[in-house]
């Protein structure tokens, strides 16, 4: 890699350990990549931010870190393991928030924004069209290729820090237009078009897929659908980025066949005892429709719904926080389904979700059985 | 001979060939850098102060802390020779500023267990 002088010169220690440490990342990464230099980055989203996903060497390494370190882009930050506002209602040790909390406070004290949110591209307003960002959350990353008109790679926990502590990036894969075309299209089959379908497309999609992939044969996709796809195929590989519509070279379809035997590795038991949704965390017209559609309806069991904190201060001065937690509906911020320390297999059998990123976390994580069925269904056979 | 550099440095040691990939997050202890996890070839070895040679990282990037707690705890290995490099262990090193090489096949199969080197991580070369 072709480093410039000011660049070699935070690589070589000159000004301090934090900065070295960050080139060394971004130049390991770069030369694994075969990137021949890096380029500027305007806004960093971490993950690593549950303590359930870091552990303690996470923790220490964050809480070192923090003592020099300051962020010099706009940095954003993943969910964490809880919602303060409620974690007194849930079984978590002393400990699991103590080493919570030394988390939050290395990122805030480095300069993040404390979003706690997996939906970036929908609570802050978005840079010009075809700004490089750093996004190591993979359905943000997806998201931002493929709808945002962003560029990044889907980063890792250390290549995202390293671009939040330095400003760059590697210039390799889909930050290089000619990775961006896709040379494989799937074309989407089935008749059922909801958000799970979707979610099922995404992850099939990320199994089969290199960098980009086309998918053809979709008219129209609503916000969740949107979101669902890109958190499926965030979840099933290296895949990270979409085009709509037929590109050139080979194709594959994706018809009822290819959707049932995902739906069958995903969905392990035909009931739950609790309801969750959320993941990605819903957005505020989400949130609206869900108010809406639990109009008149009571949720039979728990219902846990994952949103960003603005998003449900928002939704609260709207009214909709109140129709739904008067239909049962619980709601949480700051955190989310994946890697939850909130849902235990212990108390739990089930888990009845519409989210195929979520199945797959709360099955090979959490490891509790989950219902998978679409949004419409669960109104329709959870709610009296 | 030249290997390519993901981590800069310079290192002296023992080689330790592992034949089986390593995941650091489950398989290795943070505290003693002893490989834990009995199905793997190393079972409780210590990969302190070794040059360790492995095919590649698997597991969580998470992995990548152990590996800096490795070094935080003075048991890290101290270089590394892989024959593909994962983002996992390019992250691990990078943190912890172990260096660490790529090889070729075939300087891959060259390396001799328990033979002492000196990986010089700057210009890619083995003495």
């Amino acid at each position: 890699m072709e480093l410039t002088k000011e660049e070699d010169a935070s690589l070589k220690g000159e000004y301090g350990e934090t900065l070295a440490l960050a080139y060394r990342v971004l130049v390991a990464i770069g030369e694994a990549t075969d990137a021949d230099r890096l380029l500027p980055i305007e806004w960093a989203h971490l993950s690593g931010v549950n303590y359930n996903t870091i552990g303690d060497a996470g923790e220490e390494f964050l809480a070192n870190l923090s003592k020099d370190a300051k962020f010099k882009v706009k940095t954003t930050v993943n969910p964490m393991g809880f919602d303060p506002d409620t974690v007194s209602k849930y079984d978590i040790s002393e400990e699991f928030i103590k080493k919570q909390n030394s988390i939050k406070n290395s990122y805030e004290k480095m300069g993040a924004i404390l979003s706690f949110s997996c939906i970036p591209y929908e609570i802050f307003d978005l840079p010009k069209n075809g700004t490089h960002v750093s996004f190591a959350e993979s359905n943000a990353a997806i998201y931002a290729n493929s709808l945002a008109n962003l560029k990044t790679n889907k980063e890792g926990a250390f290549s995202a820090l390293a671009s939040a502590l330095t400003g760059k990036s590697p210039f390799s894969d889909l930050r290089k237009d000619d990775s961006r075309n896709p040379n494989l299209t799937i074309r989407m089959k089935t008749e059922q078009k909801d958000e799970l379908t979707y979610g099922m497309l995404g992850y099939f999609a990320g199994k089969v897929a290199g960098c980009s992939v086309a998918i053809s044969g979709v008219k129209e996709l609503d916000r969740r659908s949107c979101k669902s796809l890109c958190a499926g195929m965030g979840t099933s590989g290296t895949c990270g980025m979409f085009t709509l519509g037929d590109a050139s070279g080979e194709t594959m379809d994706f018809g009822k066949e290819e959707a049932q035997k995902i739906h069958d590795e995903l969905n392990t038991t035909d009931s739950g005892d609790i309801i969750t949704l959320g993941s990605p965390q819903l957005g505020l017209d989400e949130i609206s429709d869900l108010a809406g559609m639990l109009k008149g309806k009571e949720f039979k069991k728990r219902c846990m719904i994952f949103c960003p904190r603005t998003v449900q201060e928002q939704a609260r001065r709207l009214g909709h926080v109140n129709d739904i937690e008067r239909a049962g509906g619980e709601l949480l911020s700051d955190c989310c389904i994946c890697l939850t320390p909130l849902i235990d297999k212990k108390d739990v059998d089930g888990v009845i979700t519409n989210s195929v990123k979520g199945a797959y976390y709360l099955k090979t994580s959490n490891g509790v059985d989950v219902n998978l069925k679409n949004l419409a269904q669960i109104i329709q056979e959870e709610t009296t | 001979m030249t290997l390519k550099v993901i981590v800069k440095g310079k290192a002296q040691g023992q080689v330790m060939i592992a034949k089986k990939p390593i995941n650091f997050l489950g398989a290795v202890d943070k505290k003693t850098g002893k490989i834990r996890d009995e199905k793997h070839d190393l079972f409780g070895k210590s990969l302190a102060d070794k040059i360790l040679v492995f095919p590649f990282g698997v597991g969580s990037s998470v992995g990548a802390y152990t590996i800096y707690s490795l070094k935080s705890n003075n048991c890290a290995p101290r270089a590394m020779i892989c024959s593909k490099v994962d983002i996992t262990t390019a992250s691990g090193c990078a943190l912890a500023n172990i260096p660490l090489v790529m090889a070729t096949r075939e300087e891959y199969d060259s390396l001799t267990d328990g033979k002492k080197i000196l990986l010089d991580a700057e210009n890619g070369k083995i003495l």
